[in-house]
Protein backbone atom coordinates (compact mmCIF):
# COMPACT_ATOMS: atom_id res chain seq x y z
CA UNK A 1 0.00 0.00 0.00
CA UNK A 2 1.14 3.49 -1.31
CA UNK A 3 1.67 6.42 1.65
CA UNK A 4 -0.76 9.30 1.63
CA UNK A 5 0.96 12.49 1.21
CA UNK A 6 0.40 15.89 0.90
CA UNK A 7 3.42 17.71 -0.97
CA UNK A 8 3.88 21.84 -0.29
CA UNK A 9 6.75 23.33 -1.19
CA UNK A 10 8.94 19.69 -0.99
CA UNK A 11 7.86 19.04 2.62
CA UNK A 12 5.62 15.79 2.48
CA UNK A 13 3.27 16.95 5.19
CA UNK A 14 2.21 13.51 6.01
CA UNK A 15 4.63 12.48 7.68
CA UNK A 16 4.43 14.97 10.48
CA UNK A 17 1.20 12.70 10.93
CA UNK A 18 3.31 10.55 12.87
CA UNK A 19 4.32 10.95 16.15
CA UNK A 20 7.89 10.20 15.57
CA UNK A 21 8.35 12.88 12.99
CA UNK A 22 6.28 15.23 14.78
CA UNK A 23 7.81 15.05 18.03
CA UNK A 24 11.47 17.12 17.14
CA UNK A 25 9.42 19.70 14.86
CA UNK A 26 6.99 20.47 18.01
CA UNK A 27 9.68 20.84 20.14
CA UNK A 28 11.93 23.40 17.69
CA UNK A 29 8.30 25.28 17.33
CA UNK A 30 7.33 25.81 21.06
CA UNK A 31 9.91 28.16 21.97
CA UNK A 32 8.99 30.29 18.73
CA UNK A 33 5.18 30.33 20.00
CA UNK A 34 6.13 30.65 23.56
CA UNK A 35 8.37 33.68 23.06
CA UNK A 36 5.65 35.29 20.53
CA UNK A 37 3.06 35.02 23.41
CA UNK A 38 4.58 36.40 25.64
CA UNK A 39 6.16 39.37 23.49
CA UNK A 40 2.23 39.70 22.39
CA UNK A 41 0.92 39.11 26.35
CA UNK A 42 3.05 41.94 27.10
CA UNK A 43 2.36 44.70 24.48
CA UNK A 44 -1.44 43.80 24.42
CA UNK A 45 -1.24 44.48 28.67
CA UNK A 46 0.62 47.35 28.22
CA UNK A 47 -2.03 48.68 25.41
CA UNK A 48 -4.59 47.86 27.30
CA UNK A 49 -3.77 49.33 30.93
CA UNK A 50 -1.34 52.42 29.77
CA UNK A 51 -2.37 53.37 26.19
CA UNK A 52 -6.35 52.85 25.94
CA UNK A 53 -8.65 55.32 27.18
CA UNK A 54 -10.91 55.20 30.39
CA UNK A 55 -14.13 53.83 29.44
CA UNK A 56 -16.71 56.76 30.29
CA UNK A 57 -19.75 54.55 31.50
CA UNK A 58 -17.59 52.14 33.42
CA UNK A 59 -14.33 53.35 34.35
CA UNK A 60 -11.42 51.60 34.50
CA UNK A 61 -13.19 48.30 35.29
CA UNK A 62 -13.87 47.56 31.82
CA UNK A 63 -10.21 46.89 31.38
CA UNK A 64 -10.68 43.18 32.37
CA UNK A 65 -12.16 42.69 29.02
CA UNK A 66 -8.28 42.69 27.35
CA UNK A 67 -8.10 38.86 28.90
CA UNK A 68 -11.69 38.20 29.30
CA UNK A 69 -12.84 38.41 25.96
CA UNK A 70 -9.08 36.60 24.33
CA UNK A 71 -10.10 34.04 27.13
CA UNK A 72 -13.62 33.90 25.65
CA UNK A 73 -12.78 33.24 21.68
CA UNK A 74 -10.26 30.67 22.39
CA UNK A 75 -12.28 28.55 24.69
CA UNK A 76 -14.73 28.05 22.27
CA UNK A 77 -12.70 27.95 19.18
CA UNK A 78 -10.27 25.53 21.06
CA UNK A 79 -13.32 23.48 21.34
CA UNK A 80 -13.81 23.09 17.69
CA UNK A 81 -9.92 22.68 17.36
CA UNK A 82 -10.18 19.81 19.39
CA UNK A 83 -13.62 18.35 18.13
CA UNK A 84 -11.79 18.82 14.59
CA UNK A 85 -8.59 16.99 15.66
CA UNK A 86 -10.91 14.19 17.41
CA UNK A 87 -13.08 13.76 13.89
CA UNK A 88 -9.64 13.68 12.10
CA UNK A 89 -8.45 10.78 14.50
CA UNK A 90 -11.65 8.59 14.49
CA UNK A 91 -11.84 8.83 10.36
CA UNK A 92 -8.11 8.45 9.05
CA UNK A 93 -7.09 6.21 12.98
CA UNK A 94 -4.14 8.37 12.88
CA UNK A 95 -2.47 8.50 16.86
CA UNK A 96 -1.09 11.26 16.62
CA UNK A 97 -4.46 13.30 15.84
CA UNK A 98 -6.34 11.63 19.19
CA UNK A 99 -2.87 13.02 21.47
CA UNK A 100 -3.78 16.73 19.61
CA UNK A 101 -7.42 16.43 21.28
CA UNK A 102 -5.89 15.25 24.28
CA UNK A 103 -3.58 18.20 24.72
CA UNK A 104 -6.10 20.42 23.74
CA UNK A 105 -8.44 19.76 26.33
CA UNK A 106 -7.11 21.46 29.37
CA UNK A 107 -5.78 24.39 27.63
CA UNK A 108 -9.23 24.94 26.62
CA UNK A 109 -10.48 24.40 29.45
CA UNK A 110 -8.43 26.46 31.39
CA UNK A 111 -9.62 29.54 29.14
CA UNK A 112 -13.65 28.65 29.46
CA UNK A 113 -12.62 28.89 33.63
CA UNK A 114 -10.51 31.96 33.02
CA UNK A 115 -13.41 33.41 30.80
CA UNK A 116 -15.94 33.06 33.52
CA UNK A 117 -14.03 34.33 36.47
CA UNK A 118 -12.53 37.46 34.55
CA UNK A 119 -16.61 37.69 33.51
CA UNK A 120 -17.33 37.31 37.57
CA UNK A 121 -15.48 40.19 38.59
CA UNK A 122 -16.36 41.81 35.39
CA UNK A 123 -19.76 41.83 36.33
CA UNK A 124 -19.52 42.51 39.64
CA UNK A 125 -19.18 46.24 38.94
CA UNK A 126 -20.76 46.80 36.45
CA UNK A 127 -24.18 44.42 36.95
CA UNK A 128 -23.69 44.63 40.27
CA UNK A 129 -23.77 40.83 41.08
CA UNK A 130 -20.89 37.92 40.22
CA UNK A 131 -22.74 35.86 38.41
CA UNK A 132 -26.23 36.81 36.00
CA UNK A 133 -28.17 34.11 34.06
CA UNK A 134 -27.00 35.61 30.93
CA UNK A 135 -27.23 33.30 27.91
CA UNK A 136 -23.71 33.91 27.36
CA UNK A 137 -22.58 32.90 31.00
CA UNK A 138 -24.61 30.09 30.90
CA UNK A 139 -23.53 28.75 27.54
CA UNK A 140 -19.67 29.09 28.19
CA UNK A 141 -20.84 27.54 31.66
CA UNK A 142 -22.08 24.44 30.18
CA UNK A 143 -19.21 24.03 27.58
CA UNK A 144 -16.57 23.92 31.03
CA UNK A 145 -19.00 20.98 31.96
CA UNK A 146 -18.22 19.86 28.12
CA UNK A 147 -14.63 20.10 28.25
CA UNK A 148 -15.07 18.63 32.35
CA UNK A 149 -16.25 15.63 30.81
CA UNK A 150 -13.91 14.55 27.92
CA UNK A 151 -11.36 15.05 30.32
CA UNK A 152 -12.64 13.16 32.44
CA UNK A 153 -13.89 10.01 29.99
CA UNK A 154 -10.58 10.29 28.69
CA UNK A 155 -9.08 9.89 32.33
CA UNK A 156 -11.37 6.48 33.43
CA UNK A 157 -9.99 4.91 30.25
CA UNK A 158 -6.75 3.38 30.66
CA UNK A 159 -6.47 2.16 27.03
CA UNK A 160 -4.68 5.11 25.25
CA UNK A 161 -6.90 4.36 21.94
CA UNK A 162 -9.63 3.78 23.11
CA UNK A 163 -9.86 6.87 25.23
CA UNK A 164 -8.89 8.66 21.74
CA UNK A 165 -12.19 7.00 20.06
CA UNK A 166 -14.66 7.22 23.15
CA UNK A 167 -13.23 10.79 23.59
CA UNK A 168 -13.76 11.84 20.24
CA UNK A 169 -16.98 10.39 19.94
CA UNK A 170 -17.72 12.44 22.62
CA UNK A 171 -16.46 15.72 21.54
CA UNK A 172 -17.92 15.16 18.27
CA UNK A 173 -21.34 15.08 19.74
CA UNK A 174 -20.66 17.61 21.65
CA UNK A 175 -20.35 20.30 19.15
CA UNK A 176 -23.32 19.09 17.72
CA UNK A 177 -24.59 19.96 20.67
CA UNK A 178 -22.78 23.17 21.14
CA UNK A 179 -25.64 25.65 18.40
CA UNK A 180 -28.17 23.57 19.99
CA UNK A 181 -27.40 24.48 23.58
CA UNK A 182 -26.50 28.17 22.78
CA UNK A 183 -29.73 29.18 21.10
CA UNK A 184 -31.99 27.26 23.66
CA UNK A 185 -30.21 29.14 26.33
CA UNK A 186 -30.23 31.95 24.42
CA UNK A 187 -34.12 31.78 24.21
CA UNK A 188 -34.55 30.80 27.98
CA UNK A 189 -32.95 33.73 29.15
CA UNK A 190 -34.81 35.82 26.78
CA UNK A 191 -38.40 33.75 27.57
CA UNK A 192 -37.39 33.86 31.76
CA UNK A 193 -35.97 37.45 32.56
CA UNK A 194 -35.78 39.66 29.69
CA UNK A 195 -32.80 41.15 28.34
CA UNK A 196 -31.73 43.08 31.19
CA UNK A 197 -28.87 42.49 30.80
CA UNK A 198 -27.05 42.78 27.36
CA UNK A 199 -22.88 41.90 26.72
CA UNK A 200 -23.72 43.16 22.58
CA UNK A 201 -24.57 46.67 23.15
CA UNK A 202 -21.67 47.97 24.46
CA UNK A 203 -20.79 51.38 22.92
CA UNK A 204 -18.09 51.56 19.59
CA UNK A 205 -14.89 50.96 20.62
CA UNK A 206 -11.87 53.05 20.71
CA UNK A 207 -9.13 52.19 18.44
CA UNK A 208 -6.75 51.22 21.05
CA UNK A 209 -9.06 49.37 22.89
CA UNK A 210 -9.44 47.10 20.17
CA UNK A 211 -5.85 47.13 19.02
CA UNK A 212 -5.03 45.60 23.21
CA UNK A 213 -7.78 43.35 22.58
CA UNK A 214 -6.83 41.86 19.26
CA UNK A 215 -3.22 41.40 20.64
CA UNK A 216 -4.00 39.61 23.48
CA UNK A 217 -6.13 37.71 21.37
CA UNK A 218 -3.25 36.79 19.77
CA UNK A 219 -1.17 35.74 22.45
CA UNK A 220 -3.56 33.49 23.89
CA UNK A 221 -3.61 32.01 20.71
CA UNK A 222 0.46 31.77 21.03
CA UNK A 223 0.16 30.49 24.27
CA UNK A 224 -2.14 27.41 23.43
CA UNK A 225 -0.20 26.77 20.50
CA UNK A 226 2.86 26.29 22.75
CA UNK A 227 1.05 24.64 25.63
CA UNK A 228 -0.58 22.15 23.93
CA UNK A 229 2.32 21.83 21.64
CA UNK A 230 3.99 20.97 24.92
CA UNK A 231 1.38 18.61 26.13
CA UNK A 232 0.69 16.73 22.22
CA UNK A 233 4.71 16.00 23.35
CA UNK A 234 4.39 14.89 27.12
CA UNK A 235 2.08 12.64 25.75
CA UNK A 236 4.07 11.13 23.19
CA UNK A 237 6.30 10.26 25.63
CA UNK A 238 4.44 8.96 27.56
CA UNK A 239 2.79 6.70 24.94
CA UNK A 240 5.90 5.60 23.18
CA UNK A 241 8.12 5.18 25.90
CA UNK A 242 9.06 1.92 24.76
CA UNK A 243 9.18 2.82 21.09
CA UNK A 244 12.51 1.74 19.48
CA UNK A 245 12.79 5.49 17.87
CA UNK A 246 12.10 7.03 20.62
CA UNK A 247 14.78 5.15 22.71
CA UNK A 248 17.32 6.40 20.24
CA UNK A 249 16.33 9.73 20.19
CA UNK A 250 16.40 9.65 23.83
CA UNK A 251 20.35 8.52 23.01
CA UNK A 252 21.14 11.06 20.53
CA UNK A 253 19.47 14.47 22.25
CA UNK A 254 19.51 15.59 25.80
CA UNK A 255 15.68 15.76 26.65
CA UNK B 1 -34.56 -5.93 9.54
CA UNK B 2 -37.37 -4.61 10.86
CA UNK B 3 -38.00 -8.86 12.24
CA UNK B 4 -34.84 -8.19 14.25
CA UNK B 5 -36.02 -5.22 15.77
CA UNK B 6 -39.27 -6.28 16.70
CA UNK B 7 -37.58 -9.18 18.54
CA UNK B 8 -35.01 -6.86 20.37
CA UNK B 9 -37.38 -4.94 21.65
CA UNK B 10 -39.76 -7.76 22.56
CA UNK B 11 -36.70 -9.10 24.14
CA UNK B 12 -35.63 -6.23 26.31
CA UNK B 13 -39.36 -5.33 27.32
CA UNK B 14 -39.86 -9.31 28.65
CA UNK B 15 -36.67 -8.40 30.59
CA UNK B 16 -37.74 -5.74 32.03
CA UNK B 17 -41.30 -7.32 32.74
CA UNK B 18 -38.90 -10.16 34.71
CA UNK B 19 -37.40 -7.54 36.34
CA UNK B 20 -40.21 -5.18 37.70
CA UNK B 21 -37.90 -4.37 40.78
CA UNK B 22 -35.19 -2.35 38.38
CA UNK B 23 -38.11 -0.09 36.46
CA UNK B 24 -40.10 0.68 40.28
CA UNK B 25 -36.77 1.73 41.43
CA UNK B 26 -35.87 4.47 38.80
CA UNK B 27 -40.17 5.35 39.03
CA UNK B 28 -39.58 5.10 43.11
CA UNK B 29 -36.62 7.48 42.78
CA UNK B 30 -38.45 10.04 40.56
CA UNK B 31 -41.38 10.19 42.82
CA UNK B 32 -38.69 10.82 45.76
CA UNK B 33 -36.83 13.30 44.40
CA UNK B 34 -40.12 15.40 43.82
CA UNK B 35 -41.38 14.88 46.98
CA UNK B 36 -38.09 16.03 48.67
CA UNK B 37 -38.64 19.54 46.82
CA UNK B 38 -41.50 20.76 48.93
CA UNK B 39 -39.95 19.93 52.28
CA UNK B 40 -36.38 21.48 51.61
CA UNK B 41 -38.31 24.78 49.81
CA UNK B 42 -41.91 24.75 52.16
CA UNK B 43 -45.01 23.97 51.60
CA UNK B 44 -46.04 27.57 50.02
CA UNK B 45 -48.48 26.76 47.29
CA UNK B 46 -47.56 30.20 45.21
CA UNK B 47 -43.90 28.75 45.00
CA UNK B 48 -44.25 25.17 44.59
CA UNK B 49 -46.36 25.87 41.78
CA UNK B 50 -44.07 28.16 40.30
CA UNK B 51 -41.23 25.36 40.74
CA UNK B 52 -42.93 22.34 39.85
CA UNK B 53 -42.17 22.21 36.46
CA UNK B 54 -38.63 22.51 36.50
CA UNK B 55 -38.59 20.37 39.71
CA UNK B 56 -40.33 17.49 37.69
CA UNK B 57 -38.53 18.37 34.89
CA UNK B 58 -35.12 18.14 36.55
CA UNK B 59 -36.08 14.71 38.43
CA UNK B 60 -36.88 13.36 35.25
CA UNK B 61 -33.67 14.10 33.99
CA UNK B 62 -31.81 12.82 36.64
CA UNK B 63 -34.05 9.55 36.84
CA UNK B 64 -33.75 9.03 33.02
CA UNK B 65 -30.22 9.00 33.53
CA UNK B 66 -30.17 6.67 36.25
CA UNK B 67 -31.51 3.91 34.24
CA UNK B 68 -29.61 4.76 31.47
CA UNK B 69 -26.49 2.79 33.67
CA UNK B 70 -28.45 -0.77 32.78
CA UNK B 71 -29.25 -0.14 29.53
CA UNK B 72 -25.87 -2.20 27.68
CA UNK B 73 -24.15 -3.64 31.30
CA UNK B 74 -26.54 -6.78 31.47
CA UNK B 75 -26.21 -7.41 27.32
CA UNK B 76 -21.92 -6.45 28.17
CA UNK B 77 -21.45 -9.01 30.92
CA UNK B 78 -23.04 -12.11 29.08
CA UNK B 79 -21.54 -11.36 25.63
CA UNK B 80 -25.09 -10.85 24.08
CA UNK B 81 -23.69 -7.78 23.22
CA UNK B 82 -20.88 -9.27 21.44
CA UNK B 83 -23.05 -11.17 19.09
CA UNK B 84 -25.24 -8.02 18.33
CA UNK B 85 -21.73 -6.42 17.11
CA UNK B 86 -21.29 -9.38 14.41
CA UNK B 87 -24.45 -9.40 13.66
CA UNK B 88 -25.30 -8.87 9.80
CA UNK B 89 -27.98 -6.48 10.68
CA UNK B 90 -27.09 -2.94 11.10
CA UNK B 91 -25.75 -2.28 14.79
CA UNK B 92 -27.63 1.03 14.53
CA UNK B 93 -30.84 -0.46 14.40
CA UNK B 94 -30.43 -3.29 17.10
CA UNK B 95 -29.38 0.00 19.11
CA UNK B 96 -32.50 1.66 18.48
CA UNK B 97 -34.58 -1.44 19.72
CA UNK B 98 -32.86 -1.67 22.56
CA UNK B 99 -32.90 2.07 23.60
CA UNK B 100 -36.88 2.09 22.57
CA UNK B 101 -37.67 -0.96 24.69
CA UNK B 102 -35.68 1.25 27.34
CA UNK B 103 -37.53 3.82 26.86
CA UNK B 104 -40.78 2.19 27.39
CA UNK B 105 -39.68 0.68 30.39
CA UNK B 106 -38.29 3.59 32.36
CA UNK B 107 -39.25 6.38 30.75
CA UNK B 108 -42.75 6.00 29.79
CA UNK B 109 -43.67 5.33 33.54
CA UNK B 110 -42.41 8.95 34.18
CA UNK B 111 -44.39 10.32 31.75
CA UNK B 112 -47.46 8.62 33.48
CA UNK B 113 -46.42 9.39 36.72
CA UNK B 114 -45.88 12.84 36.10
CA UNK B 115 -49.11 14.64 36.49
CA UNK B 116 -49.90 12.95 39.75
CA UNK B 117 -46.78 14.39 41.12
CA UNK B 118 -47.66 18.14 39.61
CA UNK B 119 -51.30 17.86 41.22
CA UNK B 120 -49.07 17.56 44.63
CA UNK B 121 -47.57 20.66 43.28
CA UNK B 122 -50.85 21.66 43.21
CA UNK B 123 -50.16 22.85 39.10
CA UNK B 124 -53.47 23.69 37.34
CA UNK B 125 -55.34 20.97 36.04
CA UNK B 126 -55.28 22.26 32.39
CA UNK B 127 -51.48 22.03 32.56
CA UNK B 128 -51.44 18.72 33.40
CA UNK B 129 -51.77 17.25 29.97
CA UNK B 130 -48.98 19.40 28.88
CA UNK B 131 -46.69 18.27 31.50
CA UNK B 132 -47.32 14.60 30.02
CA UNK B 133 -47.09 15.37 26.60
CA UNK B 134 -43.90 17.25 26.82
CA UNK B 135 -42.27 14.46 28.72
CA UNK B 136 -43.77 11.72 26.44
CA UNK B 137 -41.73 13.81 23.34
CA UNK B 138 -38.80 14.87 25.49
CA UNK B 139 -37.91 11.75 27.58
CA UNK B 140 -36.99 9.71 24.63
CA UNK B 141 -34.35 12.16 23.09
CA UNK B 142 -33.19 11.99 26.60
CA UNK B 143 -33.11 8.06 26.49
CA UNK B 144 -31.40 8.42 22.82
CA UNK B 145 -28.39 10.83 24.16
CA UNK B 146 -28.15 9.09 27.53
CA UNK B 147 -27.85 5.96 25.34
CA UNK B 148 -24.31 7.79 23.59
CA UNK B 149 -23.05 7.89 27.27
CA UNK B 150 -24.43 4.51 28.53
CA UNK B 151 -22.27 2.81 25.01
CA UNK B 152 -18.61 5.04 25.53
CA UNK B 153 -19.41 4.68 29.59
CA UNK B 154 -19.52 0.44 29.35
CA UNK B 155 -17.11 -0.95 31.80
CA UNK B 156 -15.46 1.64 32.92
CA UNK B 157 -14.75 2.44 36.68
CA UNK B 158 -17.21 5.34 38.10
CA UNK B 159 -19.63 4.62 35.25
CA UNK B 160 -22.58 6.30 37.36
CA UNK B 161 -21.03 9.39 38.01
CA UNK B 162 -18.94 9.81 35.04
CA UNK B 163 -22.37 9.65 32.71
CA UNK B 164 -23.82 11.64 34.61
CA UNK B 165 -20.82 14.16 33.85
CA UNK B 166 -20.69 13.36 29.76
CA UNK B 167 -24.79 12.89 29.97
CA UNK B 168 -26.54 16.14 32.15
CA UNK B 169 -24.95 18.72 29.61
CA UNK B 170 -25.99 17.48 26.56
CA UNK B 171 -29.80 17.64 28.16
CA UNK B 172 -29.69 20.76 28.64
CA UNK B 173 -31.72 21.79 25.47
CA UNK B 174 -34.07 19.16 26.30
CA UNK B 175 -34.77 20.16 29.94
CA UNK B 176 -35.07 24.01 28.39
CA UNK B 177 -37.34 23.89 26.29
CA UNK B 178 -39.73 20.75 27.75
CA UNK B 179 -39.92 22.97 31.32
CA UNK B 180 -40.43 26.01 28.88
CA UNK B 181 -43.42 24.37 27.36
CA UNK B 182 -45.21 24.78 30.60
CA UNK B 183 -44.04 28.11 31.72
CA UNK B 184 -45.43 29.03 28.24
CA UNK B 185 -48.63 27.57 28.82
CA UNK B 186 -48.59 28.88 32.01
CA UNK B 187 -48.61 32.45 30.88
CA UNK B 188 -51.15 31.37 28.54
CA UNK B 189 -49.00 31.50 25.52
CA UNK B 190 -49.31 28.43 23.51
CA UNK B 191 -47.55 26.06 23.74
CA UNK B 192 -46.94 24.53 20.70
CA UNK B 193 -43.57 26.28 19.82
CA UNK B 194 -41.83 23.98 22.28
CA UNK B 195 -43.47 21.04 21.37
CA UNK B 196 -42.75 21.55 18.15
CA UNK B 197 -38.99 22.35 19.22
CA UNK B 198 -38.59 19.02 20.91
CA UNK B 199 -40.07 17.07 18.47
CA UNK B 200 -37.61 18.69 16.42
CA UNK B 201 -35.34 17.64 18.23
CA UNK B 202 -36.63 13.80 18.46
CA UNK B 203 -36.27 13.29 14.86
CA UNK B 204 -33.00 14.92 14.95
CA UNK B 205 -32.22 12.34 17.79
CA UNK B 206 -33.75 9.31 16.24
CA UNK B 207 -31.81 9.89 12.77
CA UNK B 208 -29.06 10.06 14.21
CA UNK B 209 -27.81 9.08 17.62
CA UNK B 210 -28.29 5.27 16.73
CA UNK B 211 -25.20 5.62 14.45
CA UNK B 212 -23.35 7.70 17.30
CA UNK B 213 -24.27 4.99 19.98
CA UNK B 214 -23.18 2.12 17.54
CA UNK B 215 -20.00 3.47 16.84
CA UNK B 216 -19.23 4.13 20.47
CA UNK B 217 -19.98 0.50 21.66
CA UNK B 218 -17.67 -0.47 18.96
CA UNK B 219 -15.09 1.35 20.34
CA UNK B 220 -16.18 0.57 23.97
CA UNK B 221 -16.16 -3.17 23.06
CA UNK B 222 -12.86 -3.76 21.29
Amino acid sequence: MSQPTLVIGNINWFRYASPQAFYPLAGAMIPWFAWAAALLCVAGLYVGFFVAPTDHQQGESYRIIFIHVAAAWMSMFIYLVMAFWAGVGLVFNTRLSGMMATALAPTGALFTFIALWTGALWGKPTWGAWWVWDARLTSELILLFLYFGFMALQAAIDEPRRADRAGAVLALVGVVNIPIIYYSVKWWNTLHQGASVNLTSAPTMAATMLVGMLLMALAAWMYSIAASLHRVRSIILERERSADWLVKYRNTVEL
Amino acid sequence: MLAVLRTVIHRDLLLALRRRADVATVLLFFVIVVSLFPLGIGPEPNLLRAIAPGVIWVAALLSCMLALARLFAADFADGTLEQMLVSPTPLGLIVAGKVAAHWLASGLPLVLIAPVLAIQFDLDQSLLGVLALSLLIGTPVLSLIGAIGAALTLGLRGGGVLLALLVLPLYVPVLIIGAGALDAAAAGQSAQPHFLLLAALLVLAAAFTPWAIAASLRISSE
